[in-house]
């Protein structure tokens, strides 16, 4: 558990990250709370020569809600995410999820930017912000431009942002009706058996729009329109219900681990969607 | 002289047995002041660390280390080849097996030690490691025992003679090659012969998985030769200090007066830290060669995956009664998974530990037991986490067992315990495979535990969950966990117990200062379990003296008396009767000054609390402190100035500590999630020296129960390749998973132990895991579940349901 030599640095500013990322090209690597990178890096699974920490880098701590939109810092880390009263008024459902996420003193280092722009198919937070139709800003040599959360992903460590941008913000639509983040995990700390997250929309007595993704089920999250379009127009019944567990359980394609065997983590993903929808539906 | 403290608040003053004294330990841990070993740093002190093999079986072609010596800071490599003149590329493993201590020709396991690379530092250390290039060649891969019973595979090669036949091993003929050893106790015949005629007969089989103790210090030492002096200076994460330091002496040449083994304070240690590792060895090496002291530390994948497992035992069982319940025969067959080298740490004339202890606590007349020890590419070990020899294996057999026939009966599993239970009467009692139970009181505190939970009530809950549940109410099931366990710590008497020959007797060595304070030193060493809190107030009670003003020293062989260490619960029933049985020979010597001293015959003074004070004249009396200042500093005709003794223990018996258990659980049929609504443990550990210390004792043993119940485990592929290796997979819960746990108990007195003491670290392990086992497969019970094998992850729970059809 002791990694490779490496260059350690931390620039005042985003040119300054921008111009070390240029020089050494996959060679570098970006760091947050570094709860992900670290590790692999003490395994000597990412070999990572120069080592960029953004801690010194201004303009990225901040959660700004405006009338339509929260505007989440990369920086800002879980334990932020949880504390902030007003967050956890316009979109609960990211203090619920954020809850869930590991344990206390991981969750006071970890960020959020960090946690959707690696790629790891186990973090709980690049499903949510598929769920919440969340875009996220990257920068580089050409300036910024934004990438949608449900485009982001390509494969298990592999996304939309080139190794030479830095993900600097997650902007949020203000979310509407009831919510829920549920998770099944062998223990505190632990990736998702399954986990689902599940934002409802009531109009009435039917469900009038919805937004489902998955975690920890295929090698990226996955955003199911098919598992919300099962329920759009519908009460939520039974059968749509079962409808929306069905169309979910064709768009994910988990693989068998220590937590269990495909059957099982089939079966597991329906009852945890199934929670899910049923408690954001007695929240909408 | 007038007295005016009360007896009351003389004894109270003390803070002797039955008190709950706060924790000597605390204050430093609690405060970041403790000294592990890895907080040992010496001048010039270097790292070692192992290049570890990625196969599971290889034999290796060539090393090169050219690259890695060539790394700044990287001053040796050493390999096999090296160690070989020395005769220390093999080392003796506590079983009578030996073990590779470096890769000679081949690998056995995923992650043995191939290289030992000396460096400047950890970095250097862990850069060399990567250029250090290894050729191998994979070969055929056995992580099934029964397959290497078959195989045509040759895993030893110290196994077969120059025809290829298998030879004997250390316990007797070998029946292939990669067959370690039969072990056997009981009566074959008549067993098999009760069985075969009798009305009733349940037969299961179970696996107890493969796990780890996995303490949170992992195993490590810093060697350190002084060339000048030729002393040799170990500090280590060791159970049994003089244990280590008459191996090292044994295997090194170096005369046993040159070598210091010191155990520092040790971060848990569960079984893990018994046993002799190459780390250890290699670090004595390079130390010798470098002339500097070097410091070996594993990480936790390292330990997890290298350093001793436990369990991997294959039980079959056979148990008959009478149609009414009786139990009238036990029939139990292990197939014992020992890895690459056998490394039990057991007494050595038990190469399956005290498993003959599966009986349990039942009069059963009649039992046989086979066990088959069977080398594997696994890694090597079998220790005894958090119990004594082999004794959650054997308890959780026979409490599954008894779980089996009660299903067959179709009786109620706690009435078929009670009617079976060893009558108080019967005690001592005899047991059909051979140990003696020196005292016990099951009924009393089988019924204590069945009205403190309202049995009747939760059955009567669980029976109208099943009917909820069958008509679609709910999709929760309830189980009710019962197990009723015997430990058999304190090893052990001499005559029957030893480790590598050198017996298991324990120690203590009492010096009384003349101002009326004291230092005692034992064999021991604790790793949590509070000794320096404990002893104390063991010799308290014994000497009159307050236990905060008696300091209790481990772990130093230069100054500690000679002992067997810590494990198997032997600390209590072993060094704790020495402690008293020194305690009583001061105060043999006390009374004769104080007689002195208030000018009677010594048959006139009587010990009281603090004092000895004249018979029938309590006014006259001479305090500890005041008999402790004269034995220093007045002349007392006939008598030798001092007050100091040392008493050398070696028990006349094992102990039997006893509990009954009850688990609460509520499971949810669709994910696999248990959740433990309730958890009772009545121990019953005779006198009780610190009630807050057992508890804590108590909440540990049934929290490392629970993993192992309920997910932990160290697994394979069929490669061969640790599928556990990091604690993101291998369980290890926190507060988070853990219940509140109910604890109660009663007191039986060992008869032979000179304070009656049991022991009672381990018990709540031993008796905790069928319990949790128990619950899971009660839930299942109403749906014709006979036995699923632990560990009762979500995943296992959830094919248990639906391999019962409750998915619909």
């Amino acid at each position: 558990m002791i990694p490779a030599a490496f260059e350690y640095y931390r620039p005042k500013d985003m040119a300054g990250v921008l111009s070390i990322l240029e020089e050494h090209g996959d060679d570098a690597r970006v760091m947050a709370g570094g709860h992900s990178l670290i590790p692999m890096m003490k395994l000597r699974m990412a070999d990572v020569p120069h080592l960029i920490d953004l801690q010194d880098v201004g303009g990225m701590s901040d959660i700004e809600i405006s009338s339509d939109s929260i505007r989440i810092g990369a920086l800002v880390t879980q334990a932020e995410i949880i504390d902030h009263a007003d967050l956890a008024k316009v979109a609960p459902i990211l203090r619920e999820a954020a809850l869930q996420i590991a344990d206390p003193q991981v969750r006071y280092m970890g960020t959020v930017g960090g946690n959707v722009a690696n790629g790891d198919p186990g973090n709980d937070m690049p499903g949510l912000m598929q769920c919440l139709d969340a875009v996220f800003t990257v920068v580089g040599a050409d300036g910024e431009r934004d990438i949608p959360a449900r485009d982001f992903y390509e494969a298990a460590y592999m996304t939309a942002r080139e190794d030479e941008e830095v993900l600097t913000a997650v902007t949020i639509p203000l979310p509407n009706g009831g919510y829920a983040y549920e998770k099944q995990k062998r223990k505190i700390g632990d990736y998702a058996t399954a986990a689902a997250a599940v934002q409802i929309v009531k109009d009435g007595e039917t469900c009038s729009s919805v937004a489902i993704a998955m975690t920890n089920l295929s090698d990226t999250p996955i955003y199911s329109e098919a598992a919300g379009a099962a329920l759009i127009g519908t009460a939520v019944d039974a059968v749509a219900l079962d409808a929306a567990v069905a169309a979910m359980l064709g768009d994910i394609d988990p693989s068998e681990d220590n937590r269990g065997p495909v059957a099982f983590k089939n079966h597991v993903a329906g009852v945890i969607l199934r929670r899910a929808i049923e408690r954001a539906w007695s929240r909408a | 002289m007038k007295d005016e403290v009360t007896r009351e608040e003389r004894v109270d003053n003390l803070k002797g047995m039955g008190c709950s004294r706060k924790r000597v330990e605390d204050a430093r841990f609690t405060q970041g002041k403790g000294n592990y070993v890895d907080d040992v740093k010496l001048d010039g002190m270097l790292f070692g660390d192992f290049v570890r093999s990625p196969y599971a079986h290889a034999r290796i072609k060539s090393i090169d280390t050219a690259a890695a010596l060539e790394v700044p800071g990287v001053l040796a490599v050493l390999t096999a080849a090296d160690l070989e003149p020395l005769g220390l590329h093999w080392m003796p493993t506590l079983a009578g097996d030996k073990q590779m201590v470096l890769a000679d020709g081949k690998v056995l396991f995923q992650g043995q030690e191939v290289a030992f690379v000396v460096a400047e530092d950890r970095y250097a250390a862990a850069d060399g490691i990567e250029l250090v290039e290894v050729e191998y060649e994979e070969l055929p891969v056995l992580v099934d025992p029964f397959e290497a019973l078959k195989s045509d595979v040759v895993l030893r090669e110290d196994t077969v003679d120059e025809n290829g036949k298998a030879t004997d091993g250390a316990h007797g003929p070998r029946k292939h090659p990669n067959h370690i050893f039969t072990w056997d106790a009981g009566d074959k015949e008549p067993t098999e012969e009760v069985i075969a005629n009798a009305d009733v007969v349940a037969e299961e089989s179970m696996y107890y998985h493969r796990t780890h103790p996995c303490p949170l210090e992992t195993c490590g030492c810093v060697a350190s030769m002084d060339k000048v002096n030729g002393k040799l200076t170990l500090w280590g994460t060791f159970q049994a200090p003089h244990a280590i330091r008459t191996i090292v002496s044994l295997i090194s040449g170096l005369e046993e007066h040159n070598i210091r083994v010191i155990s520092p304070d040790i971060g848990g240690g569960f079984g893990n830290k018994v046993g002799a590792y190459p780390g250890y060895v290699c670090s004595v090496v390079a130390s010798i060669v470098t002339g500097k002291p070097v410091k070996w530390i594993e990480d936790r994948m390292d330990n997890l995956m290298t350093t001793a497992f436990a369990r991997d035992y294959w039980m079959k069982g056979k148990i008959s009664a009478t149609p009414e319940g009786k139990i009238t025969g036990l029939h139990c067959h292990v197939t014992a998974d020992h890895g690459g080298f056998d490394a039990c740490a057991d007494p050595t004339k038990f190469p399956a530990g005290f498993m003959n202890i599966c009986t349990g606590s039942y009069d059963i007349p009649t039992a046989y037991l086979e066990v088959d020890g069977v080398y594997t590419n696994k890694a090597p070990g079998g220790v005894s986490y958090r119990c004594s020899f082999r004794v959650t294996e054997a308890v959780y057999f026979i409490e599954r067992m008894i779980e089996v026939l009660a299903i067959k009966l179709d009786m109620d599993a706690a009435e078929l315990r009670r009617i079976n239970f060893i009558k108080k009467e019967q005690f001592p009692y005899t047991a059909a495979l051979g140990w003696e139970y020196d005292s016990g009181d099951y009924h009393t505190a089988w019924d204590k535990a069945l009205k403190a939970v309202d049995y009747d009530g939760l059955r009567a809950e669980q029976a109208q969950r099943v009917e909820d549940f069958k008509a679609g109410k709910t999709r929760k099931l309830m189980g009710i966990g019962l197990s009723f366990f015997t430990e058999i710590v304190g090893a052990g008497p001499v005559k029957n117990c030893d480790i590598l020959g050198l017996g298991m007797f324990d120690s203590c060595e009492i010096r009384i200062h003349p101002t009326g304070s004291a230092i005692a030193r034992l064999g021991t060493i604790s790793q949590g379990q509070g000794h320096a809190t404990t002893f104390a107030q063991i010799l308290a009670s014994e000497i009159g003296l307050p236990a905060d003003s008696i300091t209790i020293e481990e772990g130093d062989t230069d100054t500690a008396p000679y002992g067997l260490g810590t494990y198997g619960s032997r600390s209590t029933p072993v060094a704790g009767a020495a402690t008293a049985m020194a305690g009583r020979k001061i105060r043999a010597k006390a009374q004769m000054i104080a007689a002195y001293l208030l000018e009677v015959h010594d048959d006139d003074v009587e010990f009281d609390v603090d004092r000895f004070v004249v018979k029938g004249a309590p006014e006259k009396f001479k305090t500890m402190k005041e008999i402790a200042f004269a034995a220093y500093n007045q002349a007392i005709p006939g008598i030798e100035p001092g007050l100091e003794a040392v008493s050398y223990y070696d028990p006349p018996n094992m102990t039997y500590p006893f509990g009954a258990y009850v688990c609460v659980m509520d499971i949810d049929v669709d994910t696999g999630v248990p959740d433990i609504r309730r958890f009772y443990a009545l121990d019953d550990c005779g006198t009780r020296i610190n009630p807050m210390i057992i508890e804590g004792q108590v909440h540990g043993g049934l929290t490392e129960a629970l993993a192992v119940a309920l997910g932990q485990e160290i697994a394979y592929d069929d490669m061969g390749n640790c599928k556990t290796g990091t604690l993101m997979d291998f369980f290890l819960p926190t507060a988070w998973e853990v219940p509140n746990y109910e604890t109660d108990f009663t007191v039986t007195p060992s008869p032979h132990h000179p304070i009656g003491a049991k022991g009672v670290g381990e018990s709540p392990h031993v008796g905790g895991v069928p319990c949790f086992s128990n619950a899971v497969q009660d839930a299942f019970r109403p749906f014709g579940n006979m036995h699923t094998n632990m560990p009762h992850d979500h995943w296992r729970i959830w094919k248990t349901a639906n391999d019962l059809g409750l998915h619909g």
